[in-house]
């Protein structure tokens, strides 16, 4: 397929809820350097991989490695430690806290016992102006009084603002603008190219095409495939994740 | 250019807020954003306290019953304090009242049926309060049992607790030590001497505060402003403190009763390493978390049971100490100790002062204040000789009021963003 050892790879995961069995064994390799694009209907089980990855909805059978290495992540703790960071579809903010607790929230600075205020509001104001965040007035403002695309800028600013060696970003342009999706964009596009293994969950095909490398494409619960974007078209991912084949040729 | 902008607005920001009348739109915008905090608990005690005067001048004014009224709502109000912190999980303890009576029942058990000393007795209470918390906690936080069902469950049975503990005798005496810390006073020079280290402290570690956000090129609070609230803290502080030294014994040749009472030395004393606890420390941020989006918390690695657990803990905890200010104030331990109204004063009282039924929202000060609120109305009320029934309407309805506040602000902060 493609160079460079693999940051994350996931062999045969299952996962259920109840009788639901969400994820069918599924395999997803993500190297770094690079932006994995992770393509599927409504209801395929992206989001149920993303979590489980993170660790919130641990798998119940299959592989985990990361870095070479065999992992156990059951609790988001461990994802962290790891260096993964997920930025959720539903975005995963407490509207009552101001932007910089969002930040660093569960991950507080401290200073001699005491959460360390000024610096952790340094930082945030410093990761934020490396994004050109520039409709943030205030990084002491309740997420609450954030329009969607702040509060989703609020939560990749909190995926970056770690020394994170995967970022995960689960449909983060959904309720952006056309300039701000622009710039998420580029953002991905960034982190893969400082290193990072990037991980984009979206349904805009342009966006798909526009950024990731690979694309790995879910269908009810089963991957399809995983391909080189440059290698396949458009009209080929369309086919596979509505019918969960992909044409002779295109499987690297 | 994103940054010259910025610094322009800064700046201009700077000018605005360096005069008196930038500092008042300020806060009048805050407002009408629908972020009150504790404004109209703070307005309706002003309200209560000039009503009162005007219709009781020559007892409710008077430096006794200013003295009393804090004594008398110690209890209930260190109780509301601790119930903050269920609260702001967007959870409730209907049985602090009674883990203050049993906490405290224990504590005059063994002072004087069995002579243990003060300390021991005192610290015993303590962790009867801590064991009551641990054990509905836990049931909240691992078996998922909604708090209300558990602490329902465990105001009955506390109620059942305290009356075995009691006995036959229907009460037990708290004994001198303990009497004393809800009725005595500090001498007067002592009282003076709190109250001008507290200013100095607030003054200054609020200063140094502003002096390393500049530093770190953090916005910080205007000089202007700083010293407005420190000057109109020593101004507050001083005009009780005044008020609480002078003489307020009827009968002074017989007893002299002056000074700041130990019972508010203890509730400033609380607020503040409760408030300290909640506000600077990783644990009272989780807490906020927590009660704000639990999901997102524990997406964040937060544990959750173990916020539920130890806020428990706290409350019913910091509920024994109401407990030995109640029994201090009544001199021992009866089968009404804990009970009646005392509870449902001590919900009131947070939800008065500005914190939220559906958690993530409210400070321990909210709890001082509110105490303080309904307290107001039990003593003002009680010296228009108004019989309790009307005392109990009145009450309720500034709840009601309250609550409405609450619900009213919430929706304009909903309409312009905030929370
Ligand atoms: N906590 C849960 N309990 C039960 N079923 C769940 C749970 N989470 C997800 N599911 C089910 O798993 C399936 C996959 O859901 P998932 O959210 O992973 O889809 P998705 O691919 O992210 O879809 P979308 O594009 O709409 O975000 C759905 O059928 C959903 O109903
Ligand atoms: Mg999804």
């Amino acid at each position: 397929m493609s160079s460079g050892e693999p940051l994350l790879e996931l062999r045969g995961v299952q996962k259920s809820f109840g009788a639901v069995h969400v994820l069918q064994g599924v395999d997803l390799t993500v190297r770094p350097g690079r932006v994995t694009a992770l393509v599927g209907d409504n209801g395929a089980g992206k989001s149920t991989l993303i979590k489980g990855i993170a660790g919130i909805h641990p798998f119940d059978e299959g592989d985990y490695a990361f870095e070479g290495g065999a992992v156990h992540v059951k609790s988001p703790r461990d994802s962290n430690a790891l260096g993964i960071e997920v930025v959720y579809q539903d975005l995963a903010l407490c509207d009552n806290l101001d932007v910089v607790h969002n930040m660093f929230l569960g991950r507080e600075l401290t200073k001699n016992g005491v959460v360390d205020e000024d610096t952790m509001e340094a930082r945030a104001r410093e990761t934020l102006d490396g994004l050109s965040v520039r409709t943030l007035t205030s990084v002491r403002t309740h997420v609450a009084a954030l329009s969607g695309g702040q509060r989703q800028t609020v939560a990749i600013a909190r995926a970056v603002l770690w020394n994170s060696r995967l970022v995960i970003l689960d449909e983060p342009t959904a309720a952006l603008g056309v300039a701000q999706t622009e710039q998420v964009l580029k953002l991905v596009r960034r982190l893969a190219d400082r290193g990072l293994g990037v991980v984009l969950i979206s349904h805009n095909l342009n966006e798909v095409f526009q950024v990731a490398d690979d694309i790995a494409v879910l269908y009810l619960g089963q991957m399809v495939a995983q391909v080189e974007a440059s290698t396949t078209s458009r009209e080929r991912v369309v086919a596979a994740i509505t019918t969960g084949k992909l044409n002779e040729g295109d499987a690297a | 250019m994103s940054v010259a902008t910025e610094e322009i607005h800064d700046t201009q920001d700077a000018r605005s807020r360096a005069t008196v009348r930038g500092l008042a739109k300020e806060y009048l915008a805050k407002l009408r954003g629908g972020d009150v905090g504790s404004l109209p608990a703070i307005l309706g005690l002003v309200a209560l306290v000039i009503a009162f005067s005007a219709l009781r001048p020559e007892t409710f004014t008077k430096a006794f019953n200013f003295g009393n009224l804090i004594q008398q709502s110690a209890g209930v109000t260190i109780i509301a304090m601790g119930m903050v912190f269920v609260l702001l999980l967007g959870e409730i303890d209907l049985s602090a009242g009674y883990t203050a009576g049993t906490s405290a029942g224990v504590m005059c058990l063994l002072l004087i049926e069995h002579g243990w000393p003060v300390a021991l007795a005192i610290l015993a209470c303590l962790v009867t309060g801590a064991v009551i918390g641990t054990c509905i906690g836990l049931i909240v936080s691992r078996l998922g049992i909604p708090s209300f069902v558990v602490t329902l469950a465990a105001f009955l049975g506390l109620q059942g607790v305290m009356l075995t503990i009691i006995g036959e005798k229907g009460s037990i005496d708290s004994g001198e030590f303990v009497a004393k810390l809800n009725s005595e006073n500090l001498p007067v020079w002592l009282g003076w001497v709190v109250a001008v280290v507290l200013v100095a402290l607030y003054a200054a570690a609020t200063f140094r505060a502003n002096r390393r956000r500049r530093r770190h090129g953090l916005n910080s609070q205007p000089t202007l402003l700083w010293a407005l609230k420190s000057g109109f803290l020593a101004v507050i502080v001083g005009l009780i403190v005044f008020y609480l030294s002078v003489e307020r014994s009827p009968n002074a040749h017989i007893k002299s009763i002056k000074g700041v009472p130990i019972a508010l030395l203890i509730l400033v004393g609380l607020t503040l390493v409760l408030g300290a606890l909640l506000s600077r420390t990783k644990w009272g941020s989780h807490v906020y978390a927590v009660g704000g989006n639990a999901e997102a918390a524990r997406r964040a690695g937060i544990n959750v049971p173990m916020i539920q657990l130890t806020c428990f803990m706290l409350s019913s905890t910091v509920a024994a100490v109401g407990g030995i200010m109640l029994v201090s104030y009544s001199g021992g331990v009866n089968n009404v100790t804990g009970g009646t109204t005392i509870l449902l004063y001590a919900v009131g009282a947070a939800v008065i002062g500005g914190t939220s039924l559906f958690g993530g929202k409210g400070r321990v000060v909210d709890a001082l204040i509110g105490g303080t609120v309904v307290a107001v109305i039990a003593n003002g009320m009680g010296l228009l000789n108004q019989p309790d029934s009307r005392k109990y309407i009145v009450t309720g309805l500034v709840l009601l009021v309250a609550a409405s506040v609450d619900a009213i602000s919430r929706r304009r902060a909903a309409a312009t963003g905030r929370v």
